[in-house]
């Protein structure tokens, strides 16, 4: 092993030729011609600056500034007349980087050449060497803006062409309407540089085209509380945002909970009437993770993988996510371990394994985090996962917790690469959850990518209160997996459903073939969690069917009737196995009166479709789904239900046509 | 006799033309051996070097008495030396170098030419981040501690960093056999 470095130092050693004589008297004159310019117009030169620590491009954080100008605007009218005027600035200041070459990273080794006049160039163009060119590019650009405004209208347009072409159309657009900016919909510049995953939303299927309909658990919550941000912010977060298993899934509920001894989890199904179609029913299946007595837990090696990237210094993302950490401290046991790595420009151990017994040194390591620097996920990725594979012991869980505000993109540019790095990653049993910080930046695919291939679940912080949800109050679920690669299938029965439609589940839809390979991954149920899917069936001879019988195919008519409206199929692994267990359970058909839990479960349901905008909900609207809310509060100890009726009538105001 | 490295930084931050003149002319051939082990090609080294030795005078301003001036140095090459990377990928050119080294065409005899020809599927084979590291510890020579300094990191990612060449260069190794 030494001598493998050895052979690399004396490889190394020699490896270089002699510097080129006339090359050297060349850079010496350089730098002396450099040294004179610097001593003689001192003025000139920027002052010497630490290294720059953006990473966030620029675009982002300019953008940010407008945006927050025009967040700053209370008046319609000042609104409309401002809001051009930011535009025209940005878009000359955005482009900058690209026109000057020196890439997506505006940080450089040199800002004092790019800040520099004329002269500066005059000292590189003395030698000859193909840099110069480099500086050339870069100090011509900024001489064009260094001169006086007329130039600057040209400047504009030609930054404006070559705008990303996302960014440009929303900037454009704002600029040219008149109308005062639509207040209902997000400003659209700070959604450009967000990435959110979503897939179409499930169509209505008839059962005797496909009889069989299989998902992947998914108790991530993000997408509730990005939607809340969203609208806290004055604005409807945009449709891709709106993950509606997850906003359902958000909610606790009251289900009854798995015998002991038996499987980790109870499904409950029941059928009630549909709020928003009276000739369709809901379909509502529900799970319930087992609770372990929380003191028979294992020890449990906790990895804080942390962007420190310059982006995360606004108070909703690294201050918030200190707090946040430090409330969970509270919640560890002291023979549990702690590590910290950050990455950013520099990615490096911040804490070594420390029991959490030992408050203070795990508190100071936290304080001492300072955002700056580029993001370099990867690197951070590895090393978390070295940590955890070193801290690992007989019985211990290890669990990677990633937070960062989703700029994720500097390690391995193509997110499948990142992906499978992940899922070869999971093999060794160490878990990654997902921590999204902050708006503006979020990129929500790459984070939900992230947790799901890492077995984990994605959350996202924007407020203390939720940092508790998540962190204190269900820390448990979050950290302790009961179950495994959880799948869901229900086959319908054609002689009682003609059609069915999944609401939500978009993005953990999986291939019927898919439920009994074990090698298929899927989500993961943690201690005391909750899932629960809605489907939207009608029945054989409603009149809400919506495809048409075919000629050729056996119809309803020649089916037996059956008190069954279809089968339901769970597939499970336990923890750190690799068989699965099925757990089977005939659905009845009977309609029964909804449940508290359902008639919540489906309001929200209703909400995240008006959201989506989707055509199934008719005429149905927000007032009809804070009703029915209204009307299933529960017992809502957390007060999380009081929430979502506050949201839905914001969001219904903000709706409304003005 | 000689003035210390830091004492000359000093006497050039402050407009002293020989104490830099003395300094550039004491550096240039450690900071090319240096600019060509991170780069593994001798024409990108050379306008390496000549970036550095051009940015040199402005960067002075920030240098501090504190430090070492080669720790201080090392650091700007390496930030001189991200920079042109980032460029290069900017502009779609080969990005980091020790793939298409030539110096393996130029070596005279069988047995140089074969260890070259390792050292540049080595060195291709690492990461640039560990390719930094792994020449500065080891070629360089500077102390865990010092090569933490010049990059900004913590002492435990440098050693990290170097398990992490260790056994890629393990890997290399194996398939050799």
């Amino acid at each position: 092993m030494t001598d493998d470095l050895e052979r690399l130092r004396a490889a190394l050693k020699t490896a270089p030729p002699a510097a080129d004589a006339s090359r050297k008297a060349a850079d010496i004159s350089a730098a002396m011609a450099a040294f004179d310019q610097e001593t003689e117009n001192p003025l000139q030169g920027s002052p010497a600056e630490p290294r720059p620590s953006n990473s966030r491009p620029m675009m982002g954080r300019l953008i940010d500034g407008g945006i927050s100008m025009i967040h700053a605007l209370t008046s319609r009218a000042g609104l409309a007349a401002t809001t051009g005027l930011v535009t025209a600035g940005l878009a000359v200041l955005i482009v900058l980087p690209q026109d000057i070459g020196f890439g997506p990273n505006p940080d450089d080794a040199f800002p004092e050449t790019r800040n520099e006049s004329a002269d500066m160039t005059v000292a590189t163009v003395a030698s000859d060497a193909p840099v110069e060119r480099d500086l050339a590019e870069a100090v011509e650009p900024m001489l064009e803006l260094a001169s006086p405004s007329p130039a600057a209208p040209l400047v504009r347009q030609a930054a404006r062409a070559k705008m990303a072409p996302a960014a440009g159309v929303a900037l454009d657009s704002m600029a040219l309407s008149d109308a005062p900016m639509a207040f209902g919909r997000a400003p659209q510049a700070e959604l450009a540089t967000e990435e959110f995953a979503n897939d179409e939303a499930a169509g209505v299927t008839a059962v005797t085209d496909q009889p069989v309909s299989t998902f992947s658990v998914d108790v991530d919550t993000a997408s509730w509380s990005v939607l809340r941000s969203s609208l806290m912010n004055g604005y409807l977060p945009p449709s891709d945002a709106i993950r509606i298993e997850e906003m359902v899934n958000y909610f606790p509920y009251a289900y009854p909970a798995p015998k002991p001894g038996g499987d980790p989890f109870e499904p409950t199904v029941n059928l009630s009437q549909t709020p928003w179609n009276p000739n369709t029913q809901i379909l509502h299946i529900a799970l319930q993770g087992e609770m372990p007595a929380v003191q028979d837990r294992p020890p449990l090696n906790l990895v804080f993988l942390i962007d420190t990237s310059g982006s995360m210094q606004d108070a909703n993302k690294l201050p918030l996510l200190k707090q946040s950490l430090r409330l969970m401290l509270g919640e560890l046991r002291p023979e549990d371990e702690v590590a910290m790595v950050a990455y950013a420009g520099s990615a490096g151990l911040v804490l070594e394994p420390t029991p959490a017994g030992e408050a203070s040194k795990i508190l100071a390591a936290l304080d001492r985090l300072e955002a700056g620097g580029s993001t370099a996920g990867q690197e951070g990725l590895e090393q978390a996962y070295a940590i955890a594979a070193d801290m690992a012991g007989e019985g211990e869980l290890s669990r990677i917790l990633l937070a960062t505000d989703g700029d994720f993109n500097v390690g391995i540019h193509d997110p499948d690469a990142l992906e499978d790095f992940i899922a070869a990653k999971r093999e060794t049993g160490a878990y990654l959850s997902v921590l999204g910080f902050g708006r503006g930046n979020l990129d929500d695919a790459t984070m939900q990518a992230l947790a799901q291939a890492g077995n984990g679940q994605a959350a996202h912080i924007d407020t203390i209160a939720e940092a508790q949800k998540v962190l204190v109050d269900q820390l448990t679920g979050q950290l302790f997996p009961i179950a495994q690669d959880v799948k869901v299938q229900v086959e319908f029965n054609p002689a009682v459903v003609a059609e069915y439609r999944l609401i939500g589940y978009e993005t953990r839809a999986l291939r019927r073939e898919d439920f009994a390979n074990d090698k298929v991954d899927a989500g993961e149920i943690g201690a005391g969690h909750q899932v629960t899917a809605l489907y939207e069936v009608t029945p054989v001879g409603s009149p809400a069917v919506l495809n048409e019988p075919l000629r050729y195919q056996p119809g309803a008519g020649t089916r037996e009737a059956s008190d069954e409206l279809g089968f339901l199929r769970l597939r499970y692994k336990a923890p750190g196995e690799s068989e699965s267990h099925l757990i089977e359970t005939a659905i009845p058909a009977g309609v029964s009166e909804a449940s508290v839990e359902t008639r919540f479960a489906s309001a929200i349901a209703g909400f995240g479709q008006l959201l989506r905008g989707s055509v199934y909900t008719g005429e149905w609207n927000y007032a009809d789904a804070i009703a029915l809310a209204n009307s299933a509060r529960g017992e809502d100890a957390f007060g999380y239900r009081a929430e979502a009726v506050r949201l839905m009538r914001l969001a219904e105001t903000l709706a409304a046509p003005r | 006799m000689t003035t210390d490295d830091e004492a000359l930084a000093r006497a050039a931050a402050s407009g002293d033309r020989d104490a830099f003149a003395a300094l550039v002319n004491r550096h240039y051939d450690r900071l090319f051996a240096f600019a060509f082990r991170l780069t593994g090609a001798h024409a990108e080294a050379e306008d390496l070097t000549q970036d550095i030795c051009v940015a040199l005078p402005a960067k002075l301003k920030s240098f501090r008495a504190e430090a070492r001036f080669t720790t201080w140095l090392y650091r700007v090459a390496v930030n001189a030396a991200h920079d042109r990377r980032r460029r290069a990928a900017t502009h779609a050119r080969a990005a980091d170098g020790w793939g298409d080294w030539e110096t393996a065409r130029r070596a005279a005899d069988a047995e140089t030419q074969q260890a070259v020809g390792w050292l540049e599927q080595a060195m291709d084979r690492l990461k640039p981040e560990l390719r930094d590291t792994a020449v500065l510890i080891l070629a360089e020579e500077l102390t865990q501690a010092e090569a933490a300094s010049v990059l900004g990191l913590s002492e435990g990612t440098i050693a990290w960093r170097m398990s992490e060449v260790k056994k890629a260069l393990r890997a290399i190794a194996e398939e050799e056999q």
